[in-house]
């Protein structure tokens, strides 16, 4: 096994392949994500956007290739609490905010710090904590709401209730899959706008089908296809490209 | 800081709950005690006798309700601890019998005379002391469950496969104990005991403490369960139960959690299990049966899941209608468990304490 290659990239993804009975949900998959940058991620259906954030977060572990995290990671080796640890936090297609738990303890529970069980019996949330919960809290807009139960909230209030989450717990590197499917056109606008705003402190990864979104977002777009990487560029530049519109419409 | 951080737990219905169960300790053994026979306040005996037993299986309700109530996990196997702490009192017991059993050795139960064994097997050293005993009681089932759970946790077993080994693990218990090779008196057991620390089991005074001390040991449970579920761990804890491996993309290692719970839920069962042998005067193998730790969980359903108080009245409530219908029509009890489980499942999906819940006038609580 080769020592991963150093690399000035937080993320580096090199020729990653998964298969699942044969069938490669990715295919010799490269990937390069600058540290401070926001990169959109589209492609159809089963081309291998949701395998890829798998194989990040150490859920899948890849048949071949290098996964390489802030230039010395190597995460094909280690297990999700450790890449979480190591500042890669991920939002869900689905919403999976804790239901049972305040909005406020959602966030208490994401908040960077403390993850041991033996050191959990017995702590209070700190000042400084209290402190960053607020802060959070007004950042996603949820301060009215960070008594109720998770389940009660709106379907938009649970997408910025888990990027709040992902806020919390720091991440030098955030994956955000489809965080505006089922919104609004007002909570698209305003998800669009707190992604922004976590842009200026943390590197961002998101995957989305909403091409106006994406395009709201501005920002460097890469296109999957079949488990490899198609294009990449600005989404004018992508769109144009034959091969992109082929796999978009040509079926 | 230990005793703000177990007072801090409770809510205000636990703490008038767990004076409740107090009371009771405390009262039973009293009137029992005081009153003469006669009196319409007297406690005869046998209710000391079967309120003690209700308390030792309300403990195990309990401990079975801070693993699957709390942490999701669906332990068909609690008894195993229950029976566990069970047998190190009974081996405890039979070493105090001495000279009076049936064939006067010194040394040896009468079981081990009968099967011609020639010395005491090694395991049966030392309990004999109840410094070594107590101890024993809560050390066996905890190392069964660190093993198991170990192994089974970081596994990422989970579910109902979870289910199915922790029935097995009873099962397999239950077989091996049968075994008169096992030097732990197979199908019959362990009986036959004249004292607890030089007072007779048989005495009604005795049987008060055993009461009082039953009660004592689950108002403790109480205290410590609200204490950790009340808890920032309990938060996890609860967020563990609710979406495991949102948990894991945080960062947290659940294993530790599930570990930590399950092992302190396995030394509450050995210690209800210990102090329910000498006050039934047996412990054999049918403890181990895989019915009895189904009949635990369904303690907590017909109570409520996750809510503390209600497996203790889920345990309180079954068990009576149990001894009430097996004495009275004893060939409906099996039909009246079943329909209860499906009643509960059906209509009451948070048991008795959920529908007190939800009966209670709702107050309106600021945001």
């Amino acid at each position: 096994m080769n020592a991963p290659r150093s690399t000035s990239a937080l993320l580096y993804l090199s020729g990653v392949t998964v298969s699942f009975d044969g069938f490669k949900a990715l295919n010799n998959l490269s990937l390069l994500v600058e540290p401070g940058e926001m990169r959109a991620i589209i492609g159809p259906n089963g081309a291998g956007k949701t395998t890829m954030m798998d194989v990040i977060t150490g859920k899948t572990r890849p048949d071949e290739g290098e996964v390489v995290f802030d230039g010395k990671a190597d995460l094909t080796k280690l297990d999700e609490a450790d890449i979480a640890t190591l500042g890669i936090g991920r939002k869900f297609q689905k919403p999976t905010v804790f239901e049972n738990h305040t909005v406020r303890d959602n966030l208490l529970l994401a908040l960077a710090g403390l993850r041991s069980w033996y050191k959990l019996l017995g702590a209070a949330p700190t000042q400084v904590e209290n402190r960053r919960l607020d802060e959070i809290l007004s950042i996603i807009r949820l301060e009215a709401q960070q008594h109720m139960l998770g389940a009660r909230l709106s379907h938009g209030q649970k997408q910025w209730l888990e990027i709040g989450m992902l806020l919390a717990q720091n991440p030098k590197l955030l994956l955000v899959d489809e965080p505006v499917a089922g919104m609004t056109d007002v909570e698209t606008e305003t998800t669009a706008h707190v992604l922004r705003e976590v842009n200026k402190n943390h590197s961002v990864v998101v995957v989305e089908h909403d091409m106006s979104f994406v395009r709201a977002l501005g920002v460097k777009v890469t296109v999957l296809h079949e488990g490899s990487m198609l294009a990449e560029g600005s989404l004018d530049q992508v769109s144009a490209d034959p091969r992109v519109v082929e796999v978009y419409l040509g079926r | 800081m230990m005793t703000r951080f177990l007072w801090n737990g409770m809510s205000r219905n636990v703490r008038l709950f767990v004076l409740l169960v107090l009371a009771i300790g405390i009262a039973l053994p009293l009137l029992n005690q005081l009153m003469p026979r006669t009196s319409a306040f007297y406690v005869p005996s046998y209710i000391l006798q079967l309120i003690g037993k209700y308390l030792c299986y309300a403990s195990l309700a309990l401990a079975v309700d801070l693993v699957w109530g709390f942490c999701g996990i669906l332990s068909l196997g609690h008894a195993a601890f229950f029976a566990l702490g069970g047998y190190c009192m009974g081996m405890y017991l039979m070493r105090q019998i001495g000279t009076r059993g049936v064939y006067g050795n010194p040394l040896l139960p009468d079981f081990m005379v009968f099967l011609n064994y020639p010395e005491l097997p090694w395991f049966w050293h030392g309990i004999r002391y109840f410094w070594f005993a107590g101890p024993m009681i809560i050390i066996v089932p905890s190392v069964l469950a660190l093993a198991l759970g170990w192994f089974a946790f970081r596994s990422r077993v989970t579910g109902v496969y979870l289910s199915i080994i922790t029935q097995a693990m009873t099962y397999a218990l239950q077989l091996a104990f049968f075994r008169n090779d096992m030097g732990l008196g197979g199908n019959n057991g362990l009986t036959d005991y004249k004292d607890i620390l030089g007072f007779s089991v048989q005495a009604d005074s005795t049987r008060g403490v055993l009461c009082f001390a039953s009660a004592l040991a689950l108002a403790l449970f109480l205290v410590i369960s609200a204490a950790v579920v009340s808890s920032r761990f309990g938060k996890a804890l609860t967020a563990v139960r609710d979406a495991e491996s949102r948990m894991r993309f945080l960062g947290y290692r659940v294993e530790g959690y599930k570990l930590f719970v399950f092992v302190l839920s396995a030394a509450m069962a050995g210690i209800a299990g210990a102090l329910y042998v000498p006050q039934v005067g047996i412990i054999n193998p049918s403890e181990f049966a895989p019915g009895n730790s189904i009949e635990a969980v369904l303690w907590v359903a017909v109570g409520g899941r996750g809510t503390l108080v209600g497996p203790v009245v889920g345990a309180f409530i079954v068990n009576w209608a149990k001894t009430y219908l097996t004495g009275a029509l004893p060939e409906v009890w099996l039909f009246a468990l079943g329909a209860l489980f499906i009643l509960v499942t059906l209509f009451l999906p948070k048991g008795v304490v959920g529908l007190w819940e939800q009966l209670k006038p709702r107050k309106v609580r600021p945001a």
